[in-house]
């Protein structure tokens, strides 16, 4: 009886030690410092819009060429991105009408993870998978914008999509086109746009409610007819 | 009764391994140790939620069960109590279930293995073994306790 009451204390004490050990390293896990951090007040250089003037979605020789200014944390671009979007790419954007190019404007002061998801799009079209990378970080949206630390959802994206992980966490820990974003969300101050997702065509301003498929749709017939009038 | 005792250990650290599932899944730790493995694809694919709820929430409250039933059962009055014995293995034995089902989900479908996910199967068959070993146990008991006093 007596061993058994030292069996139970030792048992007890093991227990403890676990449950302590445990709680301690989940605690060192929460608190120790693994996501990256996108610089906002980076200097932009040269090198970083050399030969890049956006990620560009169809043909060269389009009628229109559409700039969407977007932000992977706003929820009226992950709208556009997830219901409107996927119309206008298969029924202008692959049927050569229209050229669409998207252009990084990160919302930081409401969207603290916008710029590390523009981040990890940018690492991901270094393995010419941006577009996929864009996607999949807009359909979990609702997901990571939860999160206090979302690097590793991302991470988790890219590795669903069959990316080189070693080089896409190279790309993530040198923070390579922090410059790059920056450019491209200067560029969307310089053009007056102040709210995502804008979108820019021919120097004109429109949002989500003038750039539908139905608008592009339109434009693109008339310009057709008056191509085809001028033949 | 030291295959309980086993049983509430293991469960304990799968408590812990499941809770830092959770805690990655829903952002307090950022990216996840786990070398070469595919954590992060798994814990990012459709399947880490099962009837709308996360896969290792469920498992943190499965442990949590196993490690409260077991721990429960070392207390003097049901030690020897067959049907402590019996809902570890059926809580293990389910536990196992979907352990299998998430395996093959990662080999087949995801075609990622998560390094915690396997360490959680491995947990909650050996939970399983040890409660095994204890309704063995307890049986042996139950029938020696109620054979006839040879005297």
């Amino acid at each position: 009886m007596a061993a058994e009451g030292t069996g139970m204390k030792t048992f007890y004490i093991v227990i403890g030690v676990v449950a302590v050990a445990g709680a301690a390293v989940l605690w060192w896990m929460t608190k120790r410092s693994t996501s990256v951090e996108i610089p906002i007040d980076v200097v932009i250089q040269a090198s970083d819009t050399a030969g890049f003037s956006g990620y560009y979605m169809g043909s060269r020789d389009a009628l229109v060429e559409v700039s969407e200014y977007g932000d992977y944390q706003c929820p009226a671009c992950q709208s556009f991105t997830v219901v409107q979007f996927p119309t206008i790419q298969s029924r202008l954007v692959d049927a050569g009408l229209v050229r669409w190019r998207f252009r990084d404007f990160p919302l930081d002061q409401i969207h603290p993870h916008a710029r590390m998801a523009a981040h990890a799009a940018a690492c991901a079209d270094d393995q010419g998978r941006f577009w996929e990378a864009h996607e999949a970080i807009f359909l979990g949206q609702t997901e990571w914008s939860r999160q206090r630390k979302a690097a590793g959802t991302f991470r988790g994206y890219m590795e669903r999509l069959g990316l080189d992980l070693a080089e896409y966490d190279a790309c993530m820990g040198d923070t390579r086109y922090a410059g790059r974003i920056e450019a491209s969300h200067q560029e969307g101050i310089r053009l007056g746009i102040n709210s995502t997702p804008s979108f820019v065509m021919n120097g004109r301003r429109y949002d989500t409610r003038g750039m539908t498929y139905d608008f592009l749709r339109a434009l693109t017939d008339s310009l057709q007819q008056v191509a085809a009038a001028g033949e | 009764m030291k295959y309980r005792m086993a049983a509430a250990l293991l469960s304990l650290v799968g408590v812990f391994v499941s809770s830092y599932l959770y805690l990655y899944k829903i952002g307090k730790i950022g990216t996840m140790a786990c070398g070469t493995g595919g954590c992060e694809a798994v814990q990012t694919s459709e399947w880490a939620r099962f009837l709308g709820i996360e896969v290792s929430l469920l498992g943190l409250v499965g442990y949590l069960g196993l490690f409260l039933v077991a721990l429960a059962g070392l207390q003097p009055p049901l030690v020897a109590r067959r049907g402590v014995a019996l809902l570890l293995v059926a809580m293990s034995g389910l536990g196992v279930a979907f352990a299998i089902y998430l395996t093959v989900l990662e080999v087949f479908v995801i075609h990622a293995i998560c390094r915690w996910c396997v360490g959680s199967a491995v947990i909650v068959s050996l939970v399983l073994v040890a409660s095994l070993l204890d309704l063995r146990w307890a049986t042996a008991s139950k029938s020696v306790a109620g054979a006839p006093n040879p005297s």
